[in-house]
C-alpha cells in the first residue's frame, strides 16, 4: 500500500504515505507542521529553470532582434519623444533582490536612447489603480543612477485620476472606451518594460490596463468576465484576456508600442530559505534545524515585528527569457516560456483542496494581508492556477489556512475597510455590489485623494478583489478557514471556520465523504495545474 | 436626495489659522507704533491661545476674538482683499482645489463651515468656488468691533448643529454627505455625516480616525 501511494507521477507531485514527514503549512506569517492524511497529494513548484547566464547580453540581443518590427535603435531619431512605462511593485513577490531586472533593462535602454540623441524621455510606473509606489521603492526598483537622473520630473507614478494627464484613445467595436496616460499616448514611441510573473500579466494588459483609468477598466474588471474565464491564468481560455486584447488592438492602432517582456524562474528563495519549497521527506538535519529556528524566532515576536521581518525578505528569481518587439508575438513567446516553468501535469480533480495562504500577495507589499486579500489569494489566484479544468471538483471543499486577522492597512487599503464592514454584511453578490456600490467607491473624493496624494489603492480596487474570486466562489461547495483566529471574518466572507487543519479536514470529509481525494498546494508555490 | 460636502477651513483646506489673520491685521494698524504694539501682543499671546484651544474651543474663542476689540469695521473689510492675496491664497493646500472639484463633479453641494471671521474668508470662498459658507461674525457697535462674536458661535458641536439645520432646510441627505476636518474639535461635525474624513489630522484626530476606520487624507 505504502509503495503504491508513494508512486511518482511527476517530480512536483508527492503523495503522503504512512511514514511521510509532516508538511510545512504557511499560514500568514507562521509556518506550522501538519501531518496530512495518507493519500493526500501535495503539489510543489517545479524545479527552477536555470536563469540566463548574462542577462545584460540577453536584453541587448532582444532589443536588437525584435519580433515583427525594426530593432529599437533603428526606430530612434534625435529629438523624438519617448516614454518608457514600467511594471510596478506588485511583482515579483517578494520584491526582487537588487539589481531588479527593471533596473538592468532600464540602464541598457536609456544608454541606447541617449546614444541615439533621444533626450525627451519620461519613465512612468504603470500602476493603473494600484497604490503609488513610494520614493524609496522606486529608487530600489530602477537603481540609483536612473533615479538620480529622472526623479521626480521625468520618473513618476501614473495618475489615473488626473483629467489633464489622461486622453481618450477611442472605442472598441463593443463600445468600450479606452483612456490612457496622455504622455504615453502622445509620445512618438512608447516602450513598455514588462515583468511577467504569472500568466495573467503582460501582453496587451501592460498598456491597456497599466496606463488606463477607472472607466477603461469597467468593461473587463467585472464579475461576468471573470465567470466567463476558464481560467484567467490561462490566456487561451480567458475572457478577461480576450476583452483586454480588444482594447490592445486600439492601442496598436493609435500608438507606436515597442514591448519588452521578461519572465523569471520560480526560484523564490535560494540559500538559507530554500528549504521552504523543498519536499519535507528530503529535509536534511540542517533544514529541520533552520525550520525550527525560524519558527521559534517568529513565535517570540509581536505581530508587527514579524511583519517587519517578513517584509524584509527578498526573492532570488532569475530571468529565464526576454523578448522584444510587437506585443502579440513577444507575449506569445514569453507565455510559452513561463508555462514551461510553471506547468505541473495533474491527473484527476480533488474533492478537498488545501490551500495554505502565506502573507504574500501582489496587493500587500510592505502591508497586511487583510481579509479581502486572503479571499483573493484563495478563491482568486490559487483557485485559478489551472489549465483545462479546476484542480478542485465542482462543489468540493476548499480549506484555506490563515489566521484571517481583522486588520486593514489604513494607508494602503482605506476603501477595503468600508467594503468589508459596510457592504459585505449587506450582500456578497458581485453583480449587486458592482451595480449598487462600485461607482460610489470609485468616485469617493476621499479615496481619490488618498490614491493621488497618499499611497492608497483606488476606491474601486476592493471590488476587483472580490470579483477576482468570483469563479472560485461559484465553483466550490464550501470554504473552511482553518486556523482563523476569529469567527466574524470567515463569517463575513461566507466561510466556515476551524481551529486547525485536522478539524477542517474532518469537517470537509463529513461533507464529501471519507474517501475524498485531498490535494494540497504546498506554499509558496507558483504552479499552473495542467489537468487531465 | 441631494447631498453635500462640508469642509472645515483652516488646517483643512488652507495651512493658515486664526492667528495668521489676527497677525495680519495687527501688522496693518494705523501708525507704526500701533502696528508694533499689536503685533507684539499677538506674538506673546500665542502660548495662551494654544493652551486655551487645547482646553476648549469656546474658551479660546472668548479670549481670541477680544483682540479685535476697537477695530473699525471698514478697515477690517478693506484689508480683507489683501489678506486673501498675501496670506490665505498662498496657504491653500495643493490638494484642496482638486478635492473640491472631484466632490463637485459628484453633484455634491460644497459648503465650508469655519470658525474664522466672515469678512476675512469671503474672497477665499469665491476663489475656492464653494456654493455656501458659514463663518463667525464679529459684533460691531457704531462700526467698531466689540470683541464679541454674534451667536451662533461656530465651534465644535455648534458646527454640527448648524449642519443639521442647514441640511434640513436645504433637503440634504446627511447619510450621503461628506465632511472634512483636521481637528479633533470638529468630531461632532464629522460624526453626523455618512462619509467623514480626517484631513492633515492632529494626533488625537488621527487616532480617532484610525479607530473608526475613517479615511485619512493629506492635502499638503
Amino acid at each position: 500500500m505504502a509503495l503504491q501511494l508513494r508512486r511518482k507521477v511527476h517530480e512536483s507531485v508527492v503523495f503522503i504515505d504512512r511514514d511521510s514527514a509532516p508538511r510545512i503549512i504557511s499560514s500568514g506569517m507562521d509556518f506550522q507542521l501538519e501531518d496530512l492524511p495518507v493519500g493526500t497529494r501535495v503539489i510543489y513548484p517545479n524545479a527552477p529553470i536555470k536563469g540566463l547566464p548574462n542577462r545584460e547580453a540577453a536584453i541587448r540581443y532582444a532589443l536588437n532582434h525584435p519580433h515583427d518590427c525594426d530593432p529599437l535603435y533603428a526606430q530612434l531619431e534625435p529629438g523624438m519623444k519617448v516614454t518608457v512605462a514600467i511594471d510596478d511593485i506588485s511583482m515579483p513577490l517578494p520584491p526582487m533582490r537588487t539589481p531588479d531586472i527593471r533596473q538592468t533593462a532600464l540602464e541598457i535602454l536609456l544608454d541606447l536612447l541617449h546614444a541615439n540623441g533621444v533626450d525627451d524621455v519620461h519613465l512612468i510606473i504603470a500602476i493603473s489603480l494600484h497604490r503609488r509606489m513610494t520614493e524609496s521603492e522606486i529608487k530600489r526598483m530602477v537603481g540609483p543612477r536612473v533615479f538620480k537622473e529622472f526623479w521626480p520630473e521625468r520618473l513618476y507614478n501614473h495618475d489615473a485620476e488626473d483629467p489633464d494627464r489622461m486622453v481618450t484613445i477611442g472605442e472598441t467595436r463593443h463600445k468600450e472606451v479606452l483612456r490612457l496616460n496622455r504622455r504615453a499616448a502622445e509620445s512618438d514611441l512608447l516602450i513598455y518594460l514588462n515583468y511577467n510573473f504569472v500568466p495573467m500579466n503582460g501582453g496587451h494588459k501592460s498598456v491597456a490596463v497599466g496606463l488606463c483609468d477607472y472607466e477603461s477598466l469597467r468593461p473587463h474588471h467585472e464579475p461576468q468576465t471573470i465567470l466567463d474565464s476558464d481560467s484567467y491564468m490561462d490566456p487561451a481560455n480567458s475572457e478577461l484576456t480576450r476583452k483586454i486584447n480588444r482594447m490592445g488592438e486600439l492601442v496598436d492602432e493609435h500608438l507606436n508600442v515597442f514591448h519588452i517582456e521578461t519572465t523569471v524562474n520560480n526560484q523564490m528563495f535560494k540559500g538559507e530559505l530554500s528549504f521552504l519549497t523543498k519536499n519535507e521527506d528530503e529535509f536534511s538535519a540542517y533544514d529541520r534545524m533552520k525550520y525550527e529556528a525560524m519558527r521559534f524566532t517568529m513565535s517570540k515576536m509581536p505581530r508587527a515585528a514579524q511583519r517587519k521581518m517578513y517584509n524584509a525578505l527578498t526573492s532570488d528569481y532569475e530571468m529565464i527569457a526576454v523578448e522584444a518587439g510587437r506585443t502579440d508575438p513577444v507575449h506569445e513567446r514569453i507565455i510559452e516560456k513561463s508555462m514551461q516553468q510553471y506547468v505541473v501535469p495533474i491527473e484527476g480533480q480533488c474533492d478537498i483542496l488545501i490551500c495554505p495562504i502565506p502573507e504574500i500577495s501582489p496587493y500587500n507589499v510592505y502591508s497586511t494581508l487583510n481579509p479581502l486579500l486572503v479571499q483573493v489569494m484563495a478563491l482568486g489566484y490559487h483557485f485559478n492556477m489551472y489549465r483545462g479544468k479546476p484542480l478542485l471538483k465542482k462543489g468540493g471543499v476548499l480549506i484555506l489556512h490563515h489566521p484571517c486577522y481583522d486588520e486593514f492597512d489604513h494607508v494602503q487599503h482605506p476603501s477595503y475597510i468600508e467594503f468589508f464592514n459596510r457592504l459585505l454584511p449587506e450582500t456578497r453578490d458581485s453583480h449587486t455590489l458592482r451595480e449598487k456600490y462600485e461607482r460610489e467607491f470609485a468616485t469617493n473624493p476621499s479615496y481619490i485623494e488618498m490614491y493621488r496624494r497618499g499611497h492608497a489603492y483606488h476606491g474601486a480596487h476592493p471590488f476587483y478583489m472580490w470579483y477576482w474570486g468570483e469563479n472560485g466562489r461559484a465553483h466550490v461547495g464550501r470554504v473552511i478557514a482553518a486556523g482563523a483566529e476569529n469567527a466574524h471574518v470567515p463569517a463575513a466572507l461566507g466561510w466556515e471556520r476551524a481551529d486547525n487543519l485536522t478539524e477542517a479536514i474532518a469537517m470537509a470529509r463529513s461533507y464529501v465523504g471519507r474517501s475524498a481525494q485531498i490535494t494540497m498546494l504546498h506554499q509558496p508555490v507558483i504552479a499552473i495545474c495542467d489537468m487531465s | 436626495m441631494a447631498a453635500a460636502a462640508f469642509y472645515d477651513l483652516e488646517g483643512t483646506l488652507v495651512s493658515t489659522n486664526l492667528v495668521h489673520t489676527l497677525g495680519f491685521y495687527a501688522r496693518n494698524q494705523q501708525g507704526l507704533m500701533r502696528s508694533l504694539r499689536k503685533s507684539a501682543a499677538t506674538l506673546v499671546s500665542i502660548p495662551l491661545f494654544a493652551a486655551a484651544d487645547s482646553y476648549s474651543r469656546m474658551v479660546f474663542n472668548d479670549i481670541f476674538f477680544r483682540r479685535y476689540k476697537g477695530e473699525p469695521e471698514d478697515r477690517l473689510r478693506f484689508f480683507a482683499g489683501e489678506l486673501f492675496e498675501n496670506v490665505l491664497r498662498p496657504g491653500v493646500f495643493p490638494g484642496a482645489i482638486e478635492l473640491i472639484q472631484k466632490s463637485r463633479s459628484l453633484g455634491l453641494r460644497q459648503v465650508v463651515v469655519t470658525g474664522a471671521l466672515d469678512f476675512s474668508v469671503e474672497p477665499l470662498m469665491r476663489y475656492l468656488g464653494v456654493d455656501d459658507f458659514v463663518a463667525n461674525r464679529l459684533e460691531f457697535v457704531n462700526g467698531v468691533a466689540t470683541g464679541r462674536l454674534l451667536p451662533p458661535v461656530l465651534a465644535s458641536a455648534t458646527k454640527a448643529s448648524w449642519i443639521r439645520t442647514y441640511a434640513e432646510r436645504e433637503g440634504l441627505n446627511l447619510n450621503e454627505s461628506y465632511a472634512y476636518s483636521d481637528s479633533m474639535s470638529d468630531l461632532p461635525m464629522l460624526s453626523i455625516v455618512g462619509h467623514p474624513a480626517a484631513v492633515n489630522p492632529d494626533m488625537r484626530l488621527r487616532q480617532t480616525a484610525l479607530h473608526h476606520d475613517w479615511p485619512i487624507l493629506n492635502l499638503k
